[in-house]
């Protein structure tokens, strides 16, 4: 089967909010996809359905050949979690912990090599509760990748990490992916969606309003460069030309020039900018 | 599925292998469970002190021998009061213990891991088991040492305990797990289930004698399993001579038997149609 993820037509209403209004969507075996979107755009909702954790309303969905409203041990064993939220800090050190869980897999990976993937090696003796916001968020992570899962589920998985946490959860992320495994995230950093997605989806009220490569997503490949320069600027599609212009003008040096491409977060902003219903 | 990876991450071929037995992980979560019962420091010495204290207060207070019976005061409240802190360990701790899981995010996390929903539940039971028979050996230690209560030399006293301890335990479990679901949060359990204990307590024969009490009192406190588990203790630590206290003149052994078994099936049935693994924000 080429797709991990199938969903047509999905639905989710909580008492009078209609949280998911009707969402398509394949994501590949092996990609790494990102969904984008405001609070409370549905980013949540939609992936704790696929996770089987919500009943859905309406729609169809498989998750590894399976629905996920009927989950199997087994099929649990072959998908990663990563919660939004988590709170539960056990009076348990970072080994124990991860050992523990290891054990619920039949298939496990070394606890020492994910504590140490994560970055937890000079805590692993640390009670969980005495570990700082992004460290336990670090367990969080280990714990979802410790059964070795095809399928990983990350909900804003880098919230609270330092900088360099982040470009460390990256990489980690790119190992996995190198591995053959499908990664599902939901991220509100447009470059961590531009560093590891392949594809990314953009939800806003409840639906996908774009859908693609970060580089090609909402028309950016194809959009206007701006060129500035001290005295003006213009909007261009062949900013090469315009440059060449510039120099001729001014025999050489062009002061304060500068060329703007349509970053990722330019276009996601005009996205959901645009439907709000 | 392309696993070109030559890197060091296990192979996903071996992913048939069995998966690990539920019992095998309600062992596993029960050794976890009671590890971090004991070094949550304030809930251990909460959960142990409460008894003792009581004992050592209703002990000191109410001295001397009962009239009619060679059974002191002391040895009453001994017997009553194993009875309270078996239901303590089973009712009150795990069902506070478990609507904190649930609010916390334990049960949901542990919900999105292949591990057998049951595994949790012997985690639990084996948890209980251990702190219900600590809070046992403590305060017989105490009754022994400080009250003169003599332990039975009898095997079939002992066989009496055995069944009284684990029915009890069991169903008092049962309805810990099942109550547990009943407050909105963690913050509001403990008031939500420690109240209703509280009351039972009282008119289950633990503090008061029933010699006491209106008789609809009585017919209320004999629906639920402390006064019968309570009257079992006391058939076991109190022998004979306390028969005469009873209401009844006897310990009705068999109807102890029938009405904790009765509450280990009505818990059983309770918990498998009201448990929720899900907090009341979770959708
Ligand atoms: N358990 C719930 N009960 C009622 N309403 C809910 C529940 N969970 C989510 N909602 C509502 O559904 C909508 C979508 O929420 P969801 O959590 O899926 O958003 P999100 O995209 O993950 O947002 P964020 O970026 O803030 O995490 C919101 O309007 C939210 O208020
Ligand atoms: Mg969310």
């Amino acid at each position: 089967m080429k797709n991990a993820i199938e969903v047509r037509g999905l639905t989710k209403r909580y008492g009078d909010v209609q949280a998911v209004k009707g969402i398509d969507l394949d994501i590949r075996r092996g990609e790494v996809f990102a969904f984008l979107g405001p609070n409370g755009a549905g980013k949540s909702t939609t992936v704790e359905i696929l996770e089987g954790y919500r009943k859905r309303d309406a729609g169809e969905i498989s998750v590894l050949g399976v629905d996920p409203g009927r989950p199997t041990r087994e099929w649990r064993s072959r998908i990663g979690i990563v919660l939004q939220t988590a709170n539960d800090a056990a009076e348990l050190s970072v080994l124990e912990t991860v050992r523990h869980f290891a054990g619920y897999y039949p298939n496990p990976r070394d606890p020492d090599e994910v504590i140490a993937a994560v970055g937890l090696s000079d805590k692993a003796n640390k009670r969980v509760r005495q570990l700082s916001g992004g460290q336990r968020r670090r367990v969080d992570v280990a714990l979802g990748i410790l059964g070795n899962p095809e399928l990983i589920f990350l909900d804003e998985p880098t919230t609270g990490f330092d900088p360099e946490a982040r470009r460390q959860f990256w990489e980690l992320i790119e190992g996995l992916a190198q591995t053959g495994s499908t990664i599902v995230l939901t991220t509100h950093y447009l470059d961590e969606a531009e560093a590891l997605a392949d594809r990314v989806a953009v939800i806003a009220g409840g639906r996908i309003v774009a859908e693609g490569e970060p580089a090609t997503l909402g028309g950016r490949d194809t959009a206007k460069a701006v060129v500035t320069w001290e005295e003006g600027s213009v909007e261009t599609s062949t900013p090469t030309k315009t440059i060449v212009e510039l120099s001729r003008r001014y025999d050489g040096e062009v002061p304060g020039l500068a060329v703007h491409r349509p970053t990722l977060e330019d276009i996601y902003l005009k996205l959901i900018e645009a439907p709000r219903d | 599925m392309t696993d070109t990876a030559t890197g060091t991450a296990p192979s996903r071929t071996a992913a048939t292998r069995a998966m690990p037995s539920a019992l095998k992980l309600g062992l596993s979560r029960g050794a976890v469970e009671t590890k971090m019962f004991f070094r949550e420091k304030d809930a251990v010495v909460f959960t142990f002190s409460f008894p003792i204290i009581l004992l050592m207060l209703f002990g000191s207070i109410f001295a001397g021998p009962l009239e009619g019976s060679g059974v002191t005061v002391s040895q009453l409240y001994t017997a009553g009061l194993i009875g309270a802190g078996v239901m303590g360990a089973g009712f009150q701790s795990l069902g506070i213990g478990i609507a904190g899981d649930r609010d916390d995010g334990t049960l949901k996390r542990l919900a999105g891991t292949p591990m057998p929903r049951s595994a949790y539940f012997i985690g639990k039971i084996i948890n209980v088991l251990v702190i219900a028979f600590l809070e046992v050996v403590i305060l017989l230690a105490i009754g022994v040492l400080m009250y003169d209560l003599d332990l039975p030399s009898q095997v079939s006293s002992w066989v009496t305990f055995a069944w009284v301890f684990l029915l009890g335990v069991t169903g008092a479990a049962l309805l810990g797990t099942a109550v547990s679901s009943l407050p909105r949060s963690a913050k509001s359990a403990a008031a939500v289930i420690s109240m209703p204990f509280v009351v039972l307590q009282f008119i289950s024969g633990v503090f008061i004698p029933f010699t006491q009490m209106p008789e609809w009192l009585i017919n209320i406190a004999s629906v639920f399993p402390l006064k019968w588990m309570c009257q079992g203790f006391r058939a076991v630590f109190l022998g004979a001579d306390g028969a005469s206290l009873e209401l009844t003149k006897s310990y009705e052994l068999d109807r102890v038997a029938l009405i904790l078994a009765a509450w280990v099936i009505g818990g059983l049935v309770l918990c498998l149609t009201t448990f929720r693994w899900k907090g009341r924000r979770d959708g």
